[in-house]
């Protein structure tokens, strides 16, 4: 594979080629994933303040028990404020015990329009809350081009906003890759007919990542043919998304949808329970499949728009709210911890009287994790995060 | 960085321009047309140009904005709309008995049988989606008013619903065809009534369990937020809450039996089909919504709100925007909103009017030379189009398929925001090399659109070496597309070249 080829040469050479405005990542720079939830998650109900009487109040019929080794269905401690749910317990449990995962609580943005779209093209730009918007600039392309070899994807059906601008990041929806049908002629005539134009990187790009996902996806499927465990849903996608990152891409994104729950979420079991099963399968098969080696200089971000009212509605769910919780796992994460600043989690403390307030904006979050992880001075941080002021919680 | 996003219709303009001076303005008007054909309707046919070549694009386009009542389908296609169980059986019948399958179901015994009365009624459930997505494309393919069904699909994807919640996908098919389609062309006003008094709405965005004391505000939320004045538009949070009180006690009753109403609310209450407003589930307080005090009064406050909303400014823009996206692309210069914006507060929200004065626009005319980038249901449904003209398909499950793997399947939108309009969202590396995918299967055999016909003959593969492209797209495409397509060794082959062409991209 010849681009592959070249990827990783222009990787081993990285450190060395401090040329024009590309910066070189450092050795051992991590491959960061972001995982955006699509719909609000109900942070209070995963990471969940249960040494807060409010918590209880607020919540009586989707609330969670307190830890308790007995019961099944208790939260999993955390530390002496907060709990996990416990649909988590075998696939993300486990590494925050190893100290691997971090929790962010009261982090989110500025922006309180409570609409998830606007929120959510907010969070993907990573622009200024207030001004104009400029939709061909997302956060993660600036990043992009600031590194050298960061070799970015989008595991989604489409390009996101984050990935747009800048160079083209490839895509690619991995719930239904097969075997390719435009043959080798074919695919060259039909690069022949987009020479020069303005979609002519976008078909390029498309038959290179066709190729790349295929080779890696069909020994998934020899092995499927051996017998191997199926998978599917997210799981099946953060599988491949693992071993694609482990060989080829370094900056990735996905996204998973579901969690906009109005009504009926469930508790210790129900709607939301399964959700976060499948996410934390996911999450742990990714972590699996990338290998303890890659996973070691490998950072998973988990993301939301917002967080969702602090007492349940009068259907059993939950509606849209303000601040959040994030997530950050990986080998080499300083995990085990709550992270960030935090209030008690009671009636007064909360926003306009209704959910939680942020108290770590994403953007300084993420820009603190950026330096970290690349070495990145202040001026080109301003260019990923134009007026954020990183903020260094020590993450990795 | 050189663009080229010439329309095959332009660049036959061109062609003939240098090829025949005298001709000049009569070839140039015909162009013209058949690139307005190409852009108003789901992908210009042999038969649609023919169309207007004959009424005139003046005749043609008045004709298209107010269809008359009585036109039909090729009978071939209208047969097969007949003969689906959701033409012969109302919504209300189809609804109920789903609803008793599926709890004769849960009540059965645990066991191989119960397993199987659940699957029975999941397939059911399939059933009934798979059957409204063959209607749908049926019109989309062969109904004569082809801006109607363009805004059919338009409306659908602006009042969002998910087939897959709850048991909206026993409602779906009467959403499209009984709220929507009639209103396509009607006013706002009606439209977004109609989309709220229908069930799947109320079971999609949870206002039917929106009651006094127990507010959920969902719904509430879109209707401001996407189906009428735009996020950012000057309403606040106090509003969404204030819109949430006045819908309660707005939803859906599928029991049979008449609800026990207390004699002083029997007047205050409405049932219609499935539709039901129900004042004990009511908050008849005062609100203050967008500065108007709205008196407590039961479902009246929510037709009071309703003319407010269908009459903001806010509104006329927000939805004028999106309708011209819809029809000429990202960008939409502000003249034109502003136009429709007019036209919109003159009639009072009449959209065949409204989309009347954005086609009259100089800037839409402009438009028609640089093409707008298919979304997938425009890509699939041209080609079919294109391909087989009134050969009316027998199976529209392909295409069904192929969307879905696009992306923008039939009710698949999982978010109240509908499908995204604008041409980076469809262009992506991923998505460019499904969609060449999807043009290798249309153009290389009959792709399962015939399968279980009776008729003997059935297409081997499609022509589109045809009429239309002898009348001048073969003298139009740019060098590297004929370039390319003189290198193809078969007609699938060059169908497949043809179908991928950065020329067919775009309508």
């Amino acid at each position: 594979m010849l681009r592959r080829d070249l990827l990783k040469a222009a990787a081993a050479s990285a450190p060395l080629m401090v040329a024009g405005r590309v910066f070189a990542a450092p050795p051992g720079a991590p491959k960061v994933l972001v995982v955006f939830l699509r719909g609000a998650y109900d942070a209070a109900n995963v990471v969940i303040p249960t040494g807060s009487d409010f918590y209880y109040q607020a919540r009586p019929t989707l609330q969670i028990a307190k830890p308790n080794p007995d019961d099944p269905k208790a939260a999993l401690p955390l530390d002496g404020d907060w709990s996990l749910h416990p649909a988590l317990k075998d696939s993300l449990y486990p590494l925050w015990q190893k100290k691997q995962l971090v929790f962010v609580p009261f982090a989110g943005t500025d922006d309180l329009s409570r609409s998830h779209f606007e929120t959510q093209d907010a969070i993907e730009l990573g622009q200024p809350i207030q001004g104009t918007r400029n939709f061909s600039s997302g956060f993660m392309s600036r990043l992009s081009g600031e590194l050298n070899g960061a070799r970015p994807i989008s595991f989604t059906d489409n390009v996101p906003l984050t990935f747009r601008g800048g160079a083209q990041v490839p895509n690619i929806g991995l719930n239904a890759v097969g075997k390719p049908g435009v043959d080798a002629r074919q695919t060259k005539l039909i690069q022949d007919m987009y020479q020069g134009q303005t979609l002519a990187k976008s078909v390029s790009e498309g038959f290179q990542v066709r190729d790349q996902v295929y080779e890696s996806i069909s020994g998934e499927m020899q092995a499927a043919n051996r017998g191997a465990v199926s998978t599917k849903g997210f799981e099946l996608s953060a599988r491949r998304i693992g071993r694609l990152m482990k060989a080829d891409y370094g900056l990735g994104f996905v996204d998973v949808g579901g969690w906009d729950t109005h009504v009926n979420q469930g508790a210790a079991e129900g709607y939301l329970a399964g959700r976060l099963a499948e996410l934390g399968r996911g999450l742990a098969g990714f972590a699996e499949e990338i290998g303890p080696d890659a996973w070691n200089d490998t950072v998973v971000v988990v993301v939301s728009e917002f967080g969702r009212t602090f007492s349940e509605n009068g259907a059993k769910g939950t509606d849209h709210g303000h601040g959040s919780v994030y997530w950050v796992m990986g080998g080499g994460v300083r995990g085990g911890r709550i992270a960030g600043p935090q209030v008690k989690v009671e009636q007064a403390t909360l926003n306009q009287d209704r959910d939680y307030p942020v108290l770590t904006d994403y953007r300084a979050l993420l820009g603190g994790l950026f330096q970290r992880a690349y070495g990145l001075d202040r001026k080109r941080l301003e260019d990923v995060f134009p007026q954020a002021q990183p903020r260094d919680l020590q993450l990795i | 960085m050189p663009h080229a996003r010439h329309s095959i219709r332009w660049l036959i303009a061109a062609a003939l321009a240098t090829a025949a001076a005298p001709a000049l303005a009569a070839n140039s008007d015909r162009s013209h047309d058949l690139a307005l054909v190409n852009r108003l309707t789901w992908g210009e046919t042999g038969s649609s140009a023919q169309d207007v070549e004959q009424m005139g694009a003046k005749r043609w386009l008045e004709a298209q904005l107010h269809p008359s009542s009585d036109s039909r389908l090729p009978s071939a296609a209208q047969a097969q709309i007949d003969a689906l169980p959701i033409s012969q059986t109302t919504m209300a019948t189809l609804v109920i008995q789903m609803d008793a399958q599926q709890k004769a179901a849960n009540q059965m015994a645990d066991g191989e049988a119960k397993t199987e009365a659940k699957k029975a009624y999941q397939q059911g459930m399939q059933d009934l989606v798979r059957q409204a997505q063959t209607r749908s494309l049926l019109r989309d393919l062969y109904s004569p008013d082809q801006i109607k069904e363009q805004m059919t699909w338009f409306w659908l994807n602006h009042f969002n619903v998910h087939a897959q919640k709850r048991d909206v996908r026993a409602m779906i098919g009467d959403y499209e065809d009984q709220a929507i389609r009639p209103r396509a062309l009607g006013k706002f006003r009606d439209l977004l009534e109609a989309t709220l008094r229908h069930p799947a709405m109320q079971r999609y965005l949870d206002n039917d369990q929106n009651a006094n004391g127990k507010i959920n505000e969902n719904y509430a939320r879109e209707i401001m937020e996407l189906h009428t004045m735009g996020v950012g538009s000057g309403y606040s949070q106090q509003d969404v809450q204030e819109l949430a009180r006045i819908l309660t006690g707005v939803g859906v009753n599928v029991r049979p039996e008449p609800a026990r109403i207390p004699p002083r609310y029997q007047g205050l209450y409405i049932r219609a089909g499935l539709f039901e407003f129900n004042p004990n589930r009511h908050d008849f307080g005062d609100k203050t919504f967008l500065s108007h005090t709205i008196r407590g009064r039961g479902y009246d406050e929510v037709r009071e709100v309703l003319d407010i909303l269908a009459r903001e400014p806010a509104t006329a823009r927000h939805v004028s925007t999106q309708m011209a996206t819809f029809f000429m692309g990202d960008d939409v210069p502000p003249a034109v909103v502003e136009r429709m914006t007019r036209a919109w507060k003159d009639s009072d929200g009449d959209m065949a009017k409204v989309l009347s004065a954005l086609f009259a626009s100089r800037e839409f005319d402009a438009s028609l030379a640089n093409g707008v980038f298919k979304d997938p249901m425009h890509y699939a449904i041209s080609a079919v189009r294109q391909a087989y003209d009134q050969r009316v398909i027998a199976n529209t499950q392909p295409i069904q398929n192929w969307m879905n793997r696009m992306a923008e399947g039939l009710y698949g939108h999982e978010t109240p925001d509908g499908y995204p309009m604008t041409a980076a969202a469809w262009s992506g590396p991923g998505q460019m090399a499904v969609r060449f995918e999807i043009a290798r299967q249309i153009a290389s055999g009959p792709a399962g659109l015939f399968k279980g016909e009776q008729q003997a003959e059935k297409p081997a593969f499609p022509q589109l070496q045809n009429a239309l492209w002898y009348g001048g797209l073969d003298q139009a495409v740019s060098p590297p597309t004929k370039d390319a397509l003189g290198q193809a060794v078969s007609p699938q082959d060059w169908n497949t070249l043809f179908l991928s062409s950065p020329e067919f991209m775009r309508r």
